[in-house]
């Protein structure tokens, strides 16, 4: 793995990229919402995408994992591209739904929401998919899962339901959910987008813990100072494609389009 | 969140309890109950019936319910639309009627035919208590599956959601998630439909099924006392219903949820 700051660029090429996005287009309807958008990361990138609401970049995070599925393009994962098909209404659909799945455990997704499974307490949350749809033992899963909540700090609320946590500690939850699966990529959708302001902080720590050890991040957020300390390559998003991307230093200090002056000068 | 757990030793609950004691009291004093031990033996039987129904058609009931609630909440329209038809119809009639109709109806049915009175299946076709159980079970389903389609509606799609995110299965996230979420969901008026159950069983008495009801009936004929076995009937339902309640309780209170 390279470190955190060696930028996708600097990456070595041969292996092949954790993830790779070659000309994604998402329409809804009349709205065409990605317009061909290509993104490629190294195993140990962080890459930040930033842009403005409606920019598109929640939709491709979600097109990554085919919850979204994308209308064209194509998506590969650890060099092994996901298979689509034609939905027969102009879009593609998935064409292999046991390697679909195979994928998505490979790619671990924290939401804005959280999406905790209220029904389960957070040990529950966290050992769910390692063992129903891993097939890891029980005890190994609950051995590994009760370390991750340790290092979100929650291992004192192993048996609480997500109803009685606060925000930050349920995305904590869900973010060691995320690493149960000992995911190859994280995909972070707005991870603190939800959380009141004093509690953003305990989240973004995780997070950079996590960058600091060479996760392979994908990370949608508004944090911009956040994003510039972690990223190791920031994507700017403007209606539906790519307006600028490059290491977070020469974004933040010397962003070259207009658009992306205009949009750091409105969030900073 | 689970109900708080109340003290009985509350000035107004321990009133209610000394009020509760003098009317027992009084009715144990002042009335007849010397043909109790006479029919006691016949009256748990009774209360084993009644119960044996309640179960039955009620687990019958919503392993049926199930299926309609998912059809309409989620199901293509060729079986949404019968689902929901089905749940109309049976929630738009009286119970009694649909008794009536399958007993006297179907009952009669099945009794012209040779093929019929012939097979294995007859002895059964020719009691009561199967047209009982299916009357019951059909009202249940009819009930619940309509509980069941506002649950599996209301569980937040992004749960379901992360269970596609995590590589689960459509059954997988059926199993784990998007059912156990409805059925908890349902819980608080599942518990009220298993008592209206309760108070429905007593309606087979009427084709000659012998439950608790149709030996209070019994004695009634038998002593020419009203008041004694209805009372007694009166307390064997809230005792049974105290006891549905509180097990429905104790479910809802193992999986505290918001939403």
């Amino acid at each position: 793995m390279s470190s955190p700051n060696s930028g996708a660029v600097a990456s070595a090429p041969s292996s092949p990229p954790a993830v790779e996005v070659a000309d994604l287009h998402k329409r809804f309807g009349e709205l065409e919402v990605l317009k061909g958008v290509s993104l490629s990361a190294q195993n140990g990138d962080v890459v930040a995408i930033i842009g403005g609401s409606g920019s598109g970049k929640s939709t491709m995070l979600r097109c990554i994992n085919m919850l979204e599925l994308p209308t064209r393009g194509a998506i590969s994962i650890q060099g092994e591209a996901i298979d689509m098909k034609p939905d027969g209404r102009g879009g593609l659909q998935p064409a292999n739904a046991a390697q679909l799945r195979r994928i998505r455990t490979r790619l671990a997704m924290v939401f804005q929401s959280f999406n905790l499974w209220q029904h389960m307490t957070v040990l529950g949350n966290v050992i769910e998919a390692p063992v129903h749809v891993m097939g890891i033992s029980r005890d190994e899963a609950v051995a590994r899962a009760e370390k991750l909540l340790e290092r979100v700090g929650l291992f004192d609320k192993r048996d609480t339901y997500p109803a009685f946590l606060s925000g930050g500690q349920q995305q904590r939850a869900a973010i060691a959910r995320a690493l149960a699966v000992e995911p190859d990529v994280m995909l972070f959708d707005e991870p603190t987008s939800a959380l009141d302001p004093e509690l953003v902080g305990e989240v973004l720590a995780v997070i950079a813990d996590l960058a600091r050890e060479g996760r392979t991040m994908l990370l949608v957020t508004h944090e911009m100072k956040f994003a510039r300390e972690v990223a190791s390559h920031v994507v700017f998003l403007a209606d539906g494609v790519i307006e600028e991307e490059g290491p977070p230093d020469r974004i933040y200090s010397a962003p070259k389009s207009e658009r992306l002056q205009k949009f750091l000068a409105t969030v900073q | 969140m689970g109900p708080e757990l109340r003290s009985w030793r509350e000035p107004h609950r321990l009133v209610l309890i000394g009020v509760a004691v003098a009317i027992i009291a009084f009715a144990a004093i002042n009335m007849r109950w010397d043909w109790l031990p006479r029919y006691s033996g016949r009256l748990v039987e009774g209360v084993g019936t009644t119960l044996w129904l309640l179960f039955l058609t009620s687990v019958l009931g919503f392993l049926l319910a199930v299926p309609l609630g998912l059809a309409q909440a989620a199901g293509p329209v060729w079986l949404a639309a019968p689902a929901r038809a089905f749940c109309t119809v049976i929630r738009g009639t009286p119970l009694l009627l649909q008794l009536w109709l399958l007993y006297y109806g179907l009952g009669s049915l099945f009794a012209e035919y040779p093929e019929i009175r012939d097979s294995w299946a007859w002895p059964y076709l020719r009691s009561a208590w199967p047209y009982g159980v299916l009357a019951l079970t059909l009202s249940f389903a009819g009930y619940e599956g309509e509980v069941m389609r506002g649950a599996f509606a209301g569980v937040p799609k992004g749960e379901l959601e992360a269970g596609r995110a995590y590589g689960m299965s459509p059954w997988t996230s059926f199993r784990r998630i998007w059912l156990p979420r409805a059925i908890h969901r349902a819980l608080p008026t599942l518990a009220g439909e298993t008592v209206l159950q309760l108070k429905a069983t007593p309606l087979v008495a009427t084709i000659t099924v012998v439950d608790v009801y149709a030996i209070i009936s019994r004695v009634r004929q038998d002593t020419y006392l009203t008041y004694e076995p209805l009372l007694l009937l009166a307390l064997i339902y809230m005792i049974l219903t105290g006891i549905l309640v509180v097990a429905f309780r104790w479910l809802e209170a193992k999986v505290p949820v918001k939403g």
